[in-house]
């Protein structure tokens, strides 16, 4: 039973983190109306910022949110305004494009990365890194609850600014019907470029808040790249409420894999979960809940 | 008989090339390429021709790897078997897959392929009692000479652009390209749009499993790492395809050449001219440049996605026309 | 037995009912024409007759067999050609390789479906164009191509879904004039039409739908006196002053 709670509460907290992922990639998905397959590999880079900031200058990884975020924006933007949104004038047979790009763009972040940093292992341990707090028996690791509790602020205030400001209507316009969108005066190009940063900023948290807990090295977007994509088809593709349940569920289906089955499963079961999403739950838990 | 006098005679080069360059390392290069030929044509197949982009091409290629590498280290039987084997087994594979996984549409099935890519990846690296896990597999080679290996792989790599010709010229492959146009208006046109990517995928998958056998008997060795990779062989699937131009008999063939050309052209420094001149010049700043460029040949890859998806979008068979101009335009400027 | 019957046909959406307990059926050789206002649920039928939707109840028999609950292309194979209110052309094709690839559903020799495709076209009076790209067509051509695809199937029922919107009054009569052509070469049509010119003059009988709904049915003269579709078109308002 202390193993079985154990492993929820580990879940739940790392579902936490998935959720900022899988949010990010969800809004791009929504308003471009691609899966981004770089999207691990911006919060790799989000992760370098932050070791950079770290280990050269001593910033408190937490603190180095306040750079990884607008670098990560402004990087999203560059790659949007110069890489995706020229696409849409180029006439192809293929309509996937614009998703091989992003696996393009990808490759180019992580040997940049690689270029720079070389494939070894880093790690910015911190004081709290290894840090547990016991409550009522459950060991609750303290930077994996800081992350969460973090997680959850950020995605409240997407959700009020989605909700709350005209540029988050614009977003949710566009998302729902680009073409009556931009007949009502909304520049979609525009609000695809703001969309692409903040997907890239929101991942960028994510990776900021998991360097403390995790290895750095070039491929580590690779994996994350993965899990994005297969909880933005848990959650229903576009669908930010989803994204949440998305990411718990993936959080938690790892965390008992790797208690229950054995730790390498722990990739392998999401892959799984994601082909049985895509055949028995097309729409994913969108299509439950009709949120 | 006119419209093939240019595959004619691209043929005779190619029969005649292992005789006429005795060096092994381009002697390798041009199977590499031969293999690529192959699986992309493959991917070409059912991604540039039934519209259905493949993602997971290394998911066909590594189980004909590991068919071809299984045979001889678990059952100690000749690895060739791996050929024939390995086409039946992708095919095997590939005609449930497609059966439930076609059901998707468009970037939904090209992520259930990218899916199926690393669930193997992850079989194979898990399942060590049976593939030895990263360890990976090592196989006798046959040969000491390149030159057999060189004429299966063109044996190979012919069969599949000749397949892909024969195909896309019969019914099947006005049924393909109707699926890549609009399925809905295929389906209605009284087309089983379900039975014929099936097929399609059954096709390519098995051109991309014999490449992967084939592979395992050349190159000996064989991980999950190499065989099961996204990048070095889904992704450059893709690219071949691409580069050379989606939904053109020649254009894989184009594309494996142009690509394998500039891999090594990085990777090798300029097949070595820079490394020389660094040498002949004694210059540190060339031999930075040397060392740096050839670290950089994954970065290659990658821009040249980039590339040819901004500029190439239909490859260079595809946009032929305008390539042909746009060279002309600058030819007439320097004369003038 | 009627040639084409549809029975209590009924598509719901959600919880929205998209066609309501629809009944109509067609003799052999019949112009058969259905109306309706915008959104009233034409083109839905035509879905549901097809397969592209399937249907919440109701059945429907053509030649004596049920057809309804079979996949898109086998009801296309049984007889049933239909062409769709937003062209769907096979873009990158030529117009040539669009009915060639059509043809192939009644032979297997690539030089038949060939012949078959030339025939077709020259019956639809598409031979000029024979070798441009499906996308490099005008409009009314490519409504064409629709129909010469849809042809070279050799339906014995051919849904033509507004094939005359868009055109110009000239191309609006070069349309009647090849769908009455078909129809007397012996091809029983169901057409759904806006421009009342054209469904009045090619259809033997009209059936007039609102909100997924029956309110008419008869020949066209019976329909156009018809106040709930009067109503149905002009509004409730035209009706109360006249």
């Amino acid at each position: 039973m202390e193993v079985f709670l154990q492993t929820l509460v580990a879940g739940i907290l790392k579902g936490g983190l998935y959720a900022l992922i899988g949010l990010g990639m969800t809004l791009i998905m929504g308003v471009m109306g691609i899966i981004n397959l770089a999207h691990g590999q911006l919060m790799m880079i989000a992760m370098y910022v932050t070791y950079v900031l770290f280990h050269y200058m001593g910033v408190d990884p937490y603190y180095a949110l306040i750079v990884s975020m607008p670098s990560l924006f402004v990087l999203g933007m560059l790659i949007q305004r110069f890489l995706l949104n020229p696409l849409m004038k180029v006439e192809a047979i293929l309509p996937e494009n614009q998703v091989l790009m992003t696996v393009g763009i990808g490759m180019v972040l992580t040997e940049v990365i690689r270029f720079i940093f070389s494939s070894n292992y880093l790690s910015a341990q911190t004081s709290y890194s290894s840090e547990v707090r016991f409550v009522g028996g459950i060991s609750i690791s303290y930077p994996l609850s800081i992350a969460f509790v973090v997680a959850t602020v950020l995605t409240l205030a997407l959700f009020w600014f989605l909700i709350k400001t005209d540029l988050g209507r614009s977003i949710r316009a566009v998302s729902q019907d680009p073409e009556a969108a931009e007949l009502m005066g909304i520049n979609a190009e525009r609000i695809k470029i703001i969309t692409m940063g903040l997907g890239s900023a929101l991942v960028a948290a994510a990776g900021t808040l998991l360097l403390p807990i995790y290895y750095l090295y070039p491929d580590i977007g690779g994996p994350f790249t993965r899990r994005a994509f297969v909880i933005t088809i848990l959650g229903g593709l576009g669908s930010t409420v989803g994204a949440i349940f998305g990411g718990v569920t993936l959080g938690l289906a790892e965390a008992f894999g790797s208690t229950y089955i054995g730790m390498e499963f722990e990739e392998m079961i999401g892959l799984v979960i994601f082909l049985l999403v895509l055949l028995f739950l097309p729409g994913g838990f969108k299509r439950l809940t009709k949120v | 008989m006119k419209q093939y006098s240019g595959a004619i005679l691209l043929l005779a080069v190619m029969l005649v090339f292992p005789l006429a360059v005795q060096d092994a390392y381009y002697q390798h290069l041009m199977i590499l390429v031969l293999l690529w030929v192959a699986i992309g044509s493959g991917w070409n197949l059912i991604s540039g021709y039934a519209g259905q982009v493949l993602f997971g091409a290394a998911a066909f290629f590594g189980v004909g790897a590991y068919t071809a590498a299984l045979l001889s280290h678990k059952l100690g039987i000749s690895a060739w078997w791996g050929l024939p084997l390995g086409a039946v087994i992708t095919f095997a594979l590939a005609l449930p897959f497609g059966w439930v996984c076609f059901r998707l549409r468009g970037p939904y099935f090209a992520l259930a392929t990218l899916a199926l890519n690393e669930i193997f990846r992850h079989i194979a690296t898990i399942w060590e009692s049976l593939t030895e896990g990263m360890v990976g597999i090592l196989v006798m080679q046959t040969f000491v000479s390149k030159v057999p290996y060189y004429y299966i792989a063109l044996g190979i790599a012919v069969a599949s652009v000749l397949t892909v010709e024969i195909v896309v010229r019969s019914r099947w492959g006005y049924y393909f390209v109707s699926i890549r146009e609009d399925q809905d208006a295929a389906e209605s046109l009284g087309i089983d749009t379900l039975r014929y990517k099936s097929v399609a995928l059954c096709l390519s998958s098995c051109m991309i499993g014999l490449a992967g056998a084939l592979y395992t008997n050349y190159m000996g060795f064989i991980d999950p790492r190499v065989v099961f990779s996204l990048h070095d062989v889904s992704i450059a699937a893709i690219l071949v395809g691409i580069i050379g131009g989606v939904g053109t008999v020649s254009g894989p063939a184009v594309g494996a050449f142009i690509m394998v050309a500039v891999m090594e052209i990085f990777r090798s420094g300029g097949f070595g001219f820079l490394g020389k001149l660094s040498s002949a010049t004694g210059s540190p700043f060339v031999a930075t440049l040397t060392k740096y460029i050839s670290e950089a040949h994954v970065l290659s890859f990658g821009l040249l996605v980039i590339f040819v998806i901004l500029y190439l979008p239909n490859g260079v068979v595809g946009d032929w026309p305008i390539l042909k101009k746009k060279l002309l335009f600058w030819r007439r400027q320097a004369t003038v | 037995m009627a040639f084409f019957e549809a029975k209590n046909i009924t598509k719901f959406f959600g919880g929205l009912a998209a066609v309501n307990g629809v009944n109509f059926r067609v003799e052999q050789g019949q112009t058969y024409g259905l109306i309706g206002p915008n959104g009233s649920g034409k083109t839905t039928i035509f879905n549901l007759i097809n397969g592209y939707f399937p249907l919440t109840t109701g059945e429907i028999y053509f030649g004596g067999r049920k057809i309804s609950g079979l996949k898109t292309y086998r009801i296309c194979q049984e007889g049933i050609g239909r062409t769709f209110q937003v062209v769907k052309p096979l873009k990158r094709m030529t117009v040539l390789d669009n009915v060639v690839a059509s043809a192939f559903l009644r032979t297997r020799s690539k030089r038949e479906a060939v012949r078959l495709a030339e025939e077709t076209i020259a019956f639809c009076g598409l031979t000029a164009h024979k070798d441009k790209l499906a996308k490099s067509l005008p409009i009314a051509s490519r409504k064409r191509l629709e129909i010469t695809r849809a042809l070279a199937t050799k339906p014995k029922l051919l849904l033509l879904d507004e094939t005359a919107a868009g055109l110009n009054p000239s191309e609006v009569d070069e349309a009647i004039r090849l769908i009455r052509k078909i129809n007397e070469s012996g091809i029983t049509i169901i057409i759904v039409e806006h421009i009342m010119k054209v469904i009045m003059t090619i259809s033997d009988r009209i059936l007039a739908i609102n909100h997924g709904m029956v309110i008419a049915e008869g020949t066209p003269a019976e329909v156009a006196s018809n106040h709930e579709v009067v109503a149905a078109y002009l509004g409730e308002d035209y009706d109360a002053q006249s």
